[in-house]
């Protein structure tokens, strides 16, 4: 997508200002122009798409996007950019920008039953309590939707009954008389271009989300559907009062005000009595955090699985590396025949996708059938109990994991000069002494980096938890806790289990292990020293 | 350099040591003049490390011989398989390809893997040259930045994902959810994954190089892509390799990013399997573990004259 080619560079024209062959040819700049071209050709074709959705933000962001890119290559300066801008871009957004979003959402309740901001909840309540009179209009209704006919977004195409010559397009925002490419026949619309309309099957089946809509009209009333084909335009009963937020019920003069139940906010009356179920995503500042920190269920657990998860990614990295480590330098010996077949032997475990693997190993570790108690004459239940659970899943990871140690370890070994080690055994030192002096810290500059990413990375290996052991076993007198749970999968148990989904939650979870991991990081990293010259 | 240019005349090429020492004798540039030693010699220096080169195959393969055990049980249960093979029937295979549909797993993996290796590879060494070749503000810390967010797994995010591809899907439905490009642009978010390891090889490869080069009139385009690129070629294979092994078993973002049945991966497809039966789809699970296996194992055999051998000490001295 990006253009790399560069020609025109001055930085370098400076310097060799006498002569500078083969620069600034034709077709490069000719094919820059065209890539360039098409960057800005694609922004120019979305912006209408993404003014219709009201998309904003994708907007800004595809026309950032095409300037940032422009900037970048039309020009000749900022040489470092040209290489680092593909590769940042695509890491902002969709590494960096879903952290940030991820960030926000932690400090609100979004989740199960507050997905809605309160505005379109308080148009759902009020547009719910329509109710007809006998003047309302009626209309023939035709459901239908440019998205997916299950979620939608629908829209109603209504003709009224007194009127079969007018058709209106609504939506949650209003109505539209005499939209486009509408066929209408005996009175109800049959057909819409762009759009698909929904039989009564899958009337039915999204009926939730169509109990939902009401549409509202310019003179303070709202259309709803009345069955399947029908719909009606009434009054509400419920009035909203934006000023004073509160929504007065107009038949029995009831004042419903905003309260504060749970961690959600409902509109209710004087008693606490909810006006309707549902609740809205709000800004709950630190609650989620605290909640992480000081709900008894969590912090109970908290310290014993935060050990286990800092042990689990200790002993899985320590381990792979020793062993990898280990294979790489017995076989590193030129003289040793049949290297080739020995390291693609070795790597085979690399070539097998890790969820088969780990949905294998969970399959030996069966008591009575499993493979480990076959070969080994034992008869352990290896998931029954906390500690040999721990021992299966290390093992497990162990198997994995050594093989890319033994892959990076090799590399590592042979980019270090045999110059170097020559060397050392020349002044004398012995076959251990020259590795532990010379090429072990050598090496260790290389993969440092790649020991505390690989760290971090078993630190969050839910994907290891999850599909080996589910975290479990879990002990009775705490069902939440299993004995090999490791943060991620605990708390995302936590989030996602029982009593609904609480993404606000689980985006604060996700906050506090990307601190977690981070700070551990660092840590490790001045401990080994290893970024100090980072040049 | 490396085998494809072949050596220099004149040089003693370490990567090539191996090479030579596996594939005959008598060759003129070996280091280790093939004399007779004693056999206990032999062992203390050699012999040994067969030793434990064969227990290491046994404990990398023991799984892998179970696999294939289990994938040619005509049973296909767990309680009958067994380490080695005691049947040889290929039902597993026929109901794979008869009742699943493996063939479209398989291409929409290979495209993911290909699309993402690609990206992932290029934009990671166009990056890895600025940090090494350039001195600009923010280096350092670009680079320490890029380390701490490599650390932030996608799944964390793996909800917020979810919401801005539902969103792009309305406006350009091509790469929104469940569809393969959308999935692959999200992996494309860690195309600066092998910045670091890459970038350590740049750096061991001399400046004079470069500035030879440009003395020679070529623009810094050239020296990355005619000098620099092809002495990395070997770690560029290695760094593929293991983007291609962690892109075909991504499982997690898969499984949610990607419902319908025909823009199944192989990963969330087997899974399905295996998920809903475990006990007695294990054979036809196997199969297709075989199956996935096979590219990645012959990409390794293929890519393996690369893997043997750094870049340093022929790189100097050429």
């Amino acid at each position: 997508m990006a253009d790399p080619i560069d020609s025109t560079d001055t930085s370098h024209r400076r310097t060799r200002s006498s002569r500078r062959p083969g620069r600034d040819d034709v077709p490069a700049i000719l094919v820059k122009v065209l890539l360039l071209g098409i960057v800005i050709g694609t922004a120019v074709a979305l912006t209408p798409a993404l003014v219709g959705e009201e998309s904003w933000i994708f907007l800004v962001a595809t026309w950032l996007i095409a300037l940032v890119l422009v900037a970048t290559y039309a020009t000749g300066r900022a040489l470092p950019a040209k290489y680092l801008v593909p590769g940042t871009l695509m890491l902002a957004l969709f590494v960096v920008f879903p952290i940030a979003l991820t960030a926000k959402t932690s400090f609100t309740n979004y989740g199960d039953g507050t997905r809605n901001d309160q505005q379109t909840t308080v148009d759902q309540i009020v547009g719910s309590s329509v109710t007809r009179a006998d003047d309302s209009p009626q209309y023939n209704l035709t459901i239908a939707t440019d998205g997916d006919p299950s979620s939608g977004p629908f829209t109603y195409f209504l003709v009224p009954q007194d009127d079969p010559e007018t058709v209106y397009e609504g939506t949650e925002d209003g109505l539209e008389e005499d939209p486009g490419g509408v066929t209408v026949e005996n009175g109800r619309v049959t057909a819409v271009d762009g759009y698909t309309i929904l039989n009564i099957k899958q009337i039915s089946a999204a009926s939730d989300a169509l109990d939902e809509i009401a549409i509202p009209t310019e003179s303070d009333t709202f259309i709803v559907r009345d069955g399947t084909s029908e719909a009606f335009e009434g009054a509400p009963t419920l009035v909203y009062d934006a000023d004073a937020d509160t929504i007065t019920d107009e038949a029995d003069d009831v004042v419903y005000t905003v309260q504060q139940q749970g961690d959600r906010e409902y509109f209710a009356d004087e008693t606490g009595k909810r006006l309707s179920d549902q609740s809205w995503t709000a800004n709950v500042g630190t609650r989620n955090f605290n909640k992480i920190f000081t709900d008894s269920r969590i912090s109970s657990s908290f310290i014993g699985i935060f050990i286990w998860t800092v042990v689990f990614a200790t002993l899985s990295v320590v381990g792979t590396f020793l062993l990898g480590l280990a294979f790489a330098i017995t076989l590193n010996d030129p003289r040793v025949r049949g290297q080739k077949i020995y390291r693609a032997l070795l790597i085979l475990p690399y070539a097998i996708p890790g969820f088969i693997s780990l949905l294998l190993w969970s399959s030996f570790y069966n008591q009575d059938f499993g493979l480990i108690n076959d070969i080994t004459g034992l008869n352990i239940n290896w998931f029954g109990g906390s500690f040999s659970a721990k021992v299966a899943v290390l093992l497990t990871n162990l198997w994995m994991g050594f093989p890319y140690m033994f892959l990076v370890s090799t590399g590592a070994l042979q980019a270090i000069p045999e110059d170097l080690t020559e060397a050392a055994r020349i002044d004398g030192a012995s076959g251990f002494a020259g590795f532990r002096r010379i090429t072990f810290p050598l090496l260790l500059v290389t993969v440092a980096p790649l020991l505390v990413a690989t760290f971090a990375f078993n630190f969050n290996n839910f994907g290891a938890i999850y599909l080996l052991t589910g975290g479990g076993p879990f002990s009775p007198d705490n069902p939440t806790a299993g004995g090999t749970d490791i943060l991620i999968s605990y708390t995302y148990r936590l989030a996602f289990g029982a009593g609904g989904v609480q993404i606000g939650f689980a985006a604060a979870v996700s906050v506090v292990l990307f601190v977690i991991t981070g700070v551990i990081a660092a840590l490790q990293f001045r401990a080994t020293r290893s970024l100090e010259d980072v040049n | 350099m490396t085998q494809v240019q072949g050596p220099p005349p004149g040089t003693t090429i370490v990567e090539d040591a191996p090479a030579a020492a596996s594939s005959g004798r008598g060759k003129g540039g070996d280091k280790a003049p093939r004399v007779k030693m004693g056999a206990s010699r032999w062992f203390r220096e050699i012999g040994w490390r067969h030793l434990v080169g064969v227990l290491a195959v046994v404990w990398a393969l023991f799984p892998v011989s179970y696999l294939v055990s289990a994938s040619l049980n005509p049973l296909g249960n767990v309680v009958t398989s067994t380490l080695i093979p005691q049947a040889f029937s290929l039902d597993n295979y026929t109901k794979l390809l008869d009742e699943q549909p493996f063939g479209t797993w398989y291409r929409n993996s290979i495209i993911v893997c290909a699309a993402v290796v690609f990206v992932q590879l290029f934009f990671s060494a166009l990056a890895a040259f600025a940090f090494s070749r350039f001195r600009f503000t923010g280096r350092r810390g670009g680079l320490l930045a890029l380390l701490l967010i490599q650390m932030f797994p996608q799944f964390l995010a793996a909800v917020a994902l979810y919401l801005m591809f539902t969103d792009i899907g309305a406006v350009i439905p091509a790469i929104g959810l469940d569809t393969l490009a959308g999935y692959i642009l999200m992996m494309c978010g860690g195309s600066l994954g092998q910045v670091w390891l890459i970038k350590g090889f740049f750096d061991s490869i001399p400046m004079s190089l470069d500035e030879a080069a440009m003395l020679d009139g070529a623009s810094h385009v050239q020296v990355f892509f005619r000098i620099i690129l092809p002495l990395v070629r070997p770690i560029l294979a290695v760094c593929g390799l293991l983007v291609f092994v962690g892109v075909i078993g991504e499982f997690l973002m898969a499984s949610i990013f990607l419902r319908d049945e025909g823009n199944k991966t192989l990963a969330t497809g087997l899974y399905g399997l295996i998920d809903a039966d475990r006990s007695n789809n294990l054979g036809v699970f196997a199969a297709g573990s075989i199956m996935t296996a096979i590219p990645v194992v012959l990409l390794f055999l293929y890519l393996q004259r690369f893997i043997v051998g750094g870049i340093t000490a022929g790189g100097v001295k050429g």
